[in-house]
């Protein structure tokens, strides 16, 4: 061992606080934050600056729906449609109900997507944003419902469907009734189709299960963040069934990429830009001479 | 030999006993017939006690059962004609899933399923009923096809789920699930789904976007199986029967929840103790439910499924 890895292990040491609950709750509020990714700390205020994208290794951080309304739409364009649903505790779980009303209020959201009508370079469209900060991302009769009502909206007044998805998949606690959810968002944008209408999907970190085996997976135009975690299954499940060691970058926006699954990998900083072109692109009435 | 249930066993033991007094009334001088009478009506009530009052737990495992009839099984009682096809014209043929035309009460149909093995060697062939993205590839183009003639689709769903394998990912199975829920919602054919065995998730719902939904009695239709929800939600993959009951994930439960239309009665004990039994009762709702849905135009079917999966849900207003 050279005296070199013995300072390398110390410096290690030194990151490994873990830390305590209401600690962990602290880092948003606090000056500085660290990335998950390279362990930088960063000054949270550049950090917003910044879309929330580490200065110095590029890792996209998790957003907050209204973080997301912030630098993606036009000022002051956003408003939220369907804010009064409620989850209801369909089969009875113990303390389902209360999982639910601590996330409410953790996060201002009454379920895990915000959906409403808004401006991108003045064009409006119907806009749904997925928090995974709120359990999980998962899909309830809440969220299916949400993202079914903002369709039907956008089909309704004749403009683009925009959604983020940021999902671990369907709500264990609403058994089937979640399951279902995948088929109801998936009739709504197909009628949305049918009236010519243009659907992006963007798929942020993570997108997995039953959120990634439909809408998210449908867009005319599928479009990831960099890096972000897109895929059917859980990584461990595929790794006790093909008993293998699975590629570094499998089930990245970048290996979803490699296979054909997706039309662009577009940088944070340059999202609202590229898809207020493609709205643009789609809506655009002129014929060329 | 027929694997035998736990929740079963009082009875195949009251038989075994009837079998051995019918035995020895035959060769020995003791006439036991009085007692053969009486347990035979006891094994009657006894029958109708268990196989009346199954358990989520008990429906789980006849589901499961080696030789609950698969779909091939209902095509060859249900159809005549039947022609396989194969293919996805993309990648490959997945043995996980088969389809086909043929011809239902002389009228043509296309019908589409998950398709497990008989046995071991089946199964590895058949991937246990787990498609890969090419599977339902291939159950939308023979839907497009049947769409094209104009002809009612009927779908079997018995699977586990969707294979969770690394090819899988890279081929897309997150796509072709989706895909296919999008395009089976724009059909302007009459579809018909029932579930015959396991539903397993978004691998089964990815042939379940019908106008009707049926299920036999004793399956299963679960956003996640019993074992995998104990396993999350009390970390505790035996807690599996607690699990069963909890998820609401039996066809009494899916037709109190207004999910699905009709459970189709089995006959005791399960599919497999009749299954030509089975195929008739089957066959009954089948045609009662063309019938019905045969009368809608084109339009009125794609309605009638959007109203169908918009109504799912529960929620306060």
């Amino acid at each position: 061992m050279s005296i070199r890895d013995i300072f390398r292990k110390n410096q290690k040491k030194k990151y490994a606080t873990i830390p305590t609950e209401k600690a962990k709750n602290d880092v948003p509020e606090g000056i500085m934050m660290k990335c998950p990714e390279c362990r930088k700390n960063v000054f949270t205020k550049d950090l917003i600056k910044n879309f929330k994208v580490c200065p110095t290794c590029d890792h996209h951080m998790k957003m907050t729906a209204w973080e997301r309304v912030d630098i993606f739409l036009d000022e002051d364009s956003f408003t939220s449609m369907d804010d009064h649903l409620e989850t209801v505790n369909p089969l009875n779980f113990p303390s389902y109900t209360e999982k639910i009303k601590a996330d409410a209020q953790k996060t201002g959201l009454n379920e895990a997507v915000l959906t409403g009508l808004g401006k991108l370079d003045g064009q409006q469209i119907a806009i749904a944003i997925m928090d995974s900060h709120f359990r999980m991302g998962s899909m309830g009769s809440v969220v299916g419902e949400k993202i079914t009502r903002a369709v039907e909206k956008a089909t309704e007044l004749g403009i683009p469907f925009i959604i983020f998805t940021a999902s671990g998949g369907a709500r264990m606690q609403e058994g089937v009734l979640s399951l279902m959810q995948m088929a109801k968002t998936s009739v709504a944008l197909r009628r949305h189709s049918d009236h010519g209408l243009l659907y992006i999907s963007i798929l942020t970190h993570p997108t997995t299960g039953g959120v990634s085996a439909s809408f998210a997976s449908v867009g005319d135009i599928n479009i990831a963040e960099p890096k972000a975690l897109i895929g059917f299954a859980g990584r461990r499940v595929i790794e006790q069934t093909v008993r293998e060691k699975l590629p570094e970058d499998f089930q990245t926006a970048e290996f979803l990429m490699n296979h054909g699954q997706l039309d662009a990998i577009i940088h944070r900083k340059e999202m609202r830009e590229k898809v207020s072109s493609i709205v643009h692109l789609h809506t655009t009435k002129e014929v060329a001479k | 030999m027929i694997k035998v249930l736990p929740f079963e066993e009082p009875i195949v033991q009251l038989k075994t006993k009837i079998e051995e007094l019918k035995e020895y009334t035959a060769n020995a001088e003791v006439d036991m017939s009085l007692e053969i009478t009486n347990l035979e009506a006891r094994l009657k009530k006894l029958e109708s006690e268990i196989y009346e009052n199954m358990e989520p737990w008990d429906r789980v495992q006849v589901a499961r059962h080696p030789s609950r009839p698969t779909t091939r099984d209902y095509i060859q009682l249900l159809c005549t004609e039947f022609i396989e096809l194969h293919g996805d014209r993309l990648y490959g043929d997945d043995a996980a899933i088969i389809g086909g035309i043929a011809l239902f009460e002389g009228k043509p149909i296309t019908i589409i399923g998950h398709q497990r093995g008989a046995d071991t060697k089946e199964n590895i062939k058949r991937n246990f009923g787990m498609p890969h993205p090419e599977g339902y590839r291939k159950a939308l183009r023979l839907m497009k096809q049947a769409e094209k003639f104009k002809r009612p689709i009927i779908c079997m769903i018995d699977t586990k789920g969707a294979y969770p394998g690394k090819a899988a990912e890279e081929r897309g199975q997150s796509e072709a699930i989706a895909r296919n829920l999008v395009e089976m919602a724009g059909l302007k054919v009459p579809v018909i789904s029932i579930v015959i065995g396991e539903g397993g998730s978004g691998g089964a719902l990815a042939l379940g976007v019908a106008n009707h939904i049926h299920m036999l009695e004793n399956s299963t239709y679960s956003v996640i199986s019993p074992e995998g929800a104990a396993s999350i939600l009390w970390k505790d993959a035996s807690l599996a029967k607690q699990a069963a009951e909890a998820m609401k994930i039996t066809a009494p439960d899916l037709k109190g929840m207004g999910i699905i239309d009709t459970v189709i009665t089995e006959v005791h004990g399960g599919a497999h103790k009749n299954i030509e039994a089975q195929a008739i009762y089957m066959k009954e709702t089948l045609i009662a439910s063309l019938e019905e849905l045969e009368k809608l135009t084109p339009e009125e079917l794609i309605e009638n499924r959007y109203s169908k999966f918009k109504n799912i849900g529960e929620f306060n207003e």
